[in-house]
């Protein structure tokens, strides 16, 4: 095993890059220099970073305009080198529909929890599919409240311990999770539904074409488009970082099921 | 209304007469419409609904957008999103609908969105809802009280006007009678309303050739911000949620030192002062007329600005000790302010009360102007003998 | 096949102490350091045997990994008549 050295830096290399050898990943620019104060483990950070990937494939920096509601990945409103518009609990469909009507040649998204988007916005992003706005809402689903420390959401799985539901959920008392992409499937102004997750590299890099496809919908003006992100969220699990793969793909997997729900026949496929 | 880097919505030229014979809420949707207000929402509400109808007409004619929105809450927040973007954009609710508003009403302050919201209330009994920041906090947003329908067109061009001014929401509070009765009105920006307003480098248009804007009511800053003075460097933290509520309420202070407005009648030789606001102004301005018929020195205060309320203009009614005899369709709010103005050196008499016909919308018997002559007659300070 | 060959920069100071990266390496190159950074997190280190495959990256929340991986010869054209020699 070779030795490695800490640079002064604070970045650790093989002693020497080889030549031949090219770079072929780095983080995206739009995402900023600064680090983030989310959780170690946190989900969260693997979709906005396939999401910023996207945009700036795309080339959309300067045509985009996101929305994000309030909750841990509130703290890239500071951090992504985009216009961004924070909006209170649950409104950022409203939002966006402003702004879209008013910008409508923009790329629009929002960026949403499970908490702000399916449990108190629920409302917002129902009317706003439900008039076929042609937006791209993204939601952060890790079945919690994080920011507030792990309470039940409407999207908390059965048998999940938070603060809230100390013993479990319990169907009798707290009712059931909440499927929202597929809720919307019958909605005529919904054009792409689809929920990723970020669990494995290779959802990550999956979730990353699921974005794609929701945005191009947006894009060519096909209707609503919206994303759910499964994201780990070990401190709202009571799990250590590590663990937080094992319980997403054992707990929330199995209920909210991964892939594309529905998809225009225009995109190609 | 162009706006430097956007395709334009709403660049339908605005045409329509210079006068016209309107009913209050009409001529203020249509003032708006000319103030270059091209996003609208609203909910159908009595007695703000007709905003909503003629703004369902219009707005398309000259281009813009107009939203029959499923719940006040969501209008607001799309308010929000189009006033942020750089466009002039205005909602119109009632009371109850009011209420549930009051989350982004209050965020709107600190978030500085100079968005119009306009309150056809029922009856008088926003006042403290109105005028007590709209929300939760210490900060207030600006409120206008027009008391007939030409002042409601003067009103949208301000309200639009003074909102840009200061980068501060501003509220229209209008009620059942003024947003029902017809007048013939003349559209033209009224002349305070001329002076070149700040360019919007706040708007989230794209960030086109330039750095990003972060619009929030939070306090967060983005790397090279600088908050209170100084940028933040790497690591530092990013979010002073007091900052905002603290610009806030300084602002409001320079505010309430340029655009007080009150109208006043009578006061050089007044034994009493009736003062009112909204379209009961005119109610209680006839009735003081009515008195000083009778040989009574009655005097007059209308405050138009609400927020920032007229303090100066009572406290010189309390040092020189004349009462003050208040009207208000409502069970005791106004009367409030006038107290705080008068500095506990006059004497101050609630003559109004809830009046309102049994549906709950509209105006009952207390409007009347012979109705306020009574109650004048009742505190109207007894002469000393000679 | 060779392996691809490959290589990474780990920004030390960024990292968390996850340790995602750790099993997602499928040469297992990866190992988490004794050493704490100024954050107070250990953090991982490189080993032989990188072939530049891009999942710790992939998987890594704090963005630590930047990824190297040898330049491909060009692809052989199917039609050897039409080669052109360079």
């Amino acid at each position: 095993m070779s030795s490695t050295h800490v640079e002064q830096s604070g970045t650790i290399a093989a002693p020497d890059v080889k030549a031949g050898l090219e770079k072929v990943f780095t983080r995206s620019p739009l995402l900023g220099t600064d680090t983030h104060s989310l959780c170690p483990g946190c989900g969260e950070p693997n979709a906005v970073r396939v999401l910023m990937e996207n945009i700036e494939e795309m080339g959309e920096r300067e045509n985009t305009v996101c929305v994000l509601g309030i909750g841990c990945y509130t703290a890239f409103a500071a951090l992504m080198d985009l216009d961004t518009q924070q909006a209170m609990h649950g409104r950022a469909p409203a939002q966006a529909t402003g702004i879209k009507r008013v910008l409508p040649d923009r790329l629009v998204f929002t960026l949403q929890g499970d908490g702000d988007m399916i449990t108190e916005g629920i409302q917002e992003v129902i009317h706003a599919a439900a008039r076929g706005e042609k937006i791209t809402a993204i939601c952060l689903n890790n079945a919690a409240f994080g920011e507030t420390g792990g309470h039940m959401t409407a999207t908390s799985v059965i048998g999940q311990r938070t603060k809230s539901t100390l013993e479990g959920r319990d169907p009798a008392r707290h009712g059931y999770p909440i499927r929202l992409p597929e809720m919307l499937t019958g909605f005529e102004g919904v054009a792409y539904l689809a929920r990723g997750s970020v669990h494995t590299p290779v959802a990550v890099k999956k979730t990353k074409k699921l974005f794609r496809a929701a945005l191009e919908t947006q894009k060519r003006g096909l209707g609503f488009s919206l994303v759910e992100v499964l994201t780990m969220c070990p401190t709202g699990w009571f799990v250590t970082p590590a663990e937080g793969p094992k319980f997403q793909e054992e707990r929330l997997v199995p209920v909210f099921r991964v892939g594309e729900i529905k998809r225009p026949k225009e995109l190609e496929v | 209304m162009s706006h430097p880097d956007r395709e334009s919505i709403g660049s339908g030229a605005t045409l329509g007469p210079a006068r016209a014979f309107l009913e209050g809420g009409h001529a203020l949707a249509e003032a708006a419409i000319r103030a270059g207000c091209r996003f609208y929402c609203g909910y159908p509400m009595t007695p703000s609904t007709e905003v909503l109808e003629y703004m369902a007409k219009r707005m398309p004619e000259v281009g813009g957008v107009c939203i029959n929105v499923e719940a006040e809450i969501e209008g607001i927040n799309m308010v929000w999103g189009a006033a942020g973007a750089g466009v002039r954009a205005m909602i119109a609710s009632t009371t109850n609908g009011m209420s549930l508003m009051q989350e982004s009403l209050a965020e709107m302050v600190l978030g500085r969105i100079p968005a119009v919201v306009v309150n056809m209330g029922r009856a008088q009994g926003d006042y403290n809802q109105c005028t007590r920041s709209g929300g939760h906090g210490s900060h207030r947003m600006i409120v206008l009280a027009p008391g007939s329908a030409q002042e409601a067109v003067e009103t949208a061009y301000r309200a639009f006007h003074l909102a840009e001014k200061w980068r501060h929401p501003v509220l229209i509070y209008g009620d059942f009678m003024l947003s029902h009765t017809s007048e013939t009105v003349t559209f033209a920006p009224p002349p305070d309303t001329v002076e070149p307003l700040p360019e919007k480098t706040w708007a989230t248009t794209g960030a086109r050739g330039r750095k990003p804007r972060l619009l929030t009511s939070l306090g967060m800053r983005i790397e090279g911000e600088p908050a209170g003075g100084g940028g933040i460097g790497p690591g530092e933290h990013r979010t002073d949620t007091t900052a905002p509520m603290r610009e806030a309420v300084k602002r409001h202070l320079e505010i309430a030192r340029a655009e007080t407005r009150v109208e006043t009648a009578m006061l050089d030789d007044a034994e009493l002062v009736v003062t009112a606001f909204g379209i009961l102004g005119r109610f209680a301005k006839y009735a003081a007329r009515l008195a000083r018929e009778e040989g009574m020195r009655v005097g007059y205060v209308r405050p138009y600005t609400l927020v920032p309320f007229p303090y100066a203009t009572f406290a010189e009614i309390g040092a020189r000790g004349i009462p003050v005899a208040v009207f208000e369709n409502n069970a005791g709010q106004m009367v409030q302010d006038v107290r705080l103005g008068v500095e506990g050196r006059a004497k101050v008499d609630f003559i109004g009360g809830i009046s309102m016909d049994g549906s709950g919308f509209g105006v009952g018997p207390n409007v009347d102007a012979l109705h306020i002559l009574e109650k004048i007659r009742e505190v109207y300070p007894q002469r000393r003998a000679a | 096949m060779a392996k691809a060959v490959g290589t990474v920069h780990i920004d030390a100071e960024r990292c968390k102490g996850c340790e995602l990266c750790i099993p997602v390496c499928p040469p297992r190159v990866l190992e988490m350091s004794v050493e704490v950074n100024a954050i107070g997190f250990r953090y991982p280190i490189l080993h032989d045997g990188c072939t530049g495959c891009e999942l710790c990256a992939e998987i890594c929340p704090d963005y630590c990994f930047e990824v190297f991986r040898e330049v491909k010869a060009a692809p052989r054209p199917s039609n050897p008549a039409s080669e052109v020699h360079a």
